[in-house]
């Protein structure tokens, strides 16, 4: 396979670091709002969902920048099938930013830093929004849920090129 | 005749209602100088306190005639308010307040008993979380008087305590944390 058949080493890589970090950030957010008062996660699982939160905002990024200055692979199959393709493709990188955004409007609702990792201040931009932490949350919640609705898509298409059209599409990414 | 009439009406609505004078309480719409205020214990070792930002209401007082008194106060619960963003999306959810669902709590007095000149007891009905239940309220009169501007006022301070199961709020918060203090203050302005 010709390496211009594949996307470039660093989209791969953050394209692999960010699945895994978007599924986990899932399962715990999931997790995580149905905690009770006492449980020894309460306050630490939505910190580390935070933290990592944070972390895939710095992935996206780069995989953004990556995914802009190098070529991808010409599509596969028949013209709608590209077309999907590249509109989930699009709606997956607005939902993943519009879910981080959010999440970070919800975080810094009271006006204060997200102290990401004990380590870096990252100050809020809008606060004190009456209901801020509220409207946010809830498009965090359902862009979440869509987001996961078009990964499954989006994977069950990668398979469905894989194995029945027997396009060797995951060693593009791979 | 007709007018002769109405000008009776007129009067004896006004003798009715003179009883006991009429006050809108000073909200955050006016000058806020009112304050609906709550206190929870935090694991049984500290107090958090918060606030509703947004009320209003009014009540009629007569120094000395306090069975012609009463009050009714309507609370906006979207406006909780305990200093920290998350807590209050948290304190407005179905988990608490489900201001969805219940976007107003009201108090309603419906009978004020006098211990003495400054202090009294009104008992009346809150309703909260969609619960309606008897309560009653310490209250204790702080002053009256006029103001430089021309107006009157008259103010007031009231505690009552709550068991939040009592009003279907049964979030497990620990065996310390199982009731809620209320404590208003309320200025009200004379309407002449």
């Amino acid at each position: 396979m010709n390496s211009t058949d594949k996307y470039s080493k660093l989209t791969r890589l953050c394209h692999w670091l960010s699945a895994i970090l978007i599924l986990a950030l899932f399962a715990v957010g999931v997790w995580m709002v149905e905690l009770s008062y006492y449980d020894d996660w309460y306050q630490k699982a939505p910190e580390q969902h935070k933290n990592f939160g944070l972390l895939l905002l710095c992935i996206m990024l780069i995989r953004l920048l990556s995914r802009l200055v190098s070529k991808a692979p010409p599509g596969l199959g028949k013209k709608w099938e590209q077309t999907a393709a590249k509109v989930t493709h699009i709606a997956l990188y607005i939902l993943i930013f519009l879910i981080i955004s959010t999440g970070y409007l919800i975080s810094t609702a009271s006006g204060k830093d997200i102290i990401w990792f004990n380590w870096v201040h990252v100050p809020p931009i809008i606060s004190y929004q009456d209901q801020q932490a509220d409207i946010a949350g809830v498009v965090h919640q359902y862009a979440a849920y869509f987001m996961i609705f078009l990964a499954v898509i989006h994977v069950a298409a990668a398979l469905k090129h894989q194995l029945i059209d027997k396009h060797k599409i995951l060693q593009r990414m791979l | 005749m007709k007018s002769l009439y109405t000008g009776l009406l007129a009067l004896s609505l006004f003798s009715a209602s003179a009883t006991a004078a009429h006050y809108v309480i000073d909200d955050d719409e006016k000058g806020a100088h009112a304050a609906v205020n709550f206190k929870i214990k935090h694991l049984g070792y500290s107090w958090l306190t918060g606030r509703f930002n947004r009320f209003e209401g009014h009540f009629n007082y007569e120094p000395g005639k306090l069975e012609d008194s009463s009050v009714k106060v309507t609370i906006d619960t979207t406006s909780v308010d305990s200093n920290h963003a998350r807590r209050d999306k948290h304190l407005r959810g179905d988990d608490f307040l489900s201001v969805d669902k219940f976007p107003k709590a009201t108090f309603i007095s419906n009978r004020i008993e006098t211990i003495n000149e400054e202090e009294f007891k009104i008992h009346g009905k809150l309703t909260l979380h969609g619960v309606t239940k008897d309560v009653v309220i310490d209250a204790t009169k702080i002053g009256e008087g006029k103001d430089p501007w021309g107006g009157y006022r008259a103010g007031f301070t009231g505690t009552t305590e709550l068991a939040l199961k009592d009003f279907g709020i049964d979030y497990n918060l620990g065996p310390a944390s199982t009731h809620v203090q209320l404590e208003l203050h309320v200025e009200g302005i004379r309407q002449d």
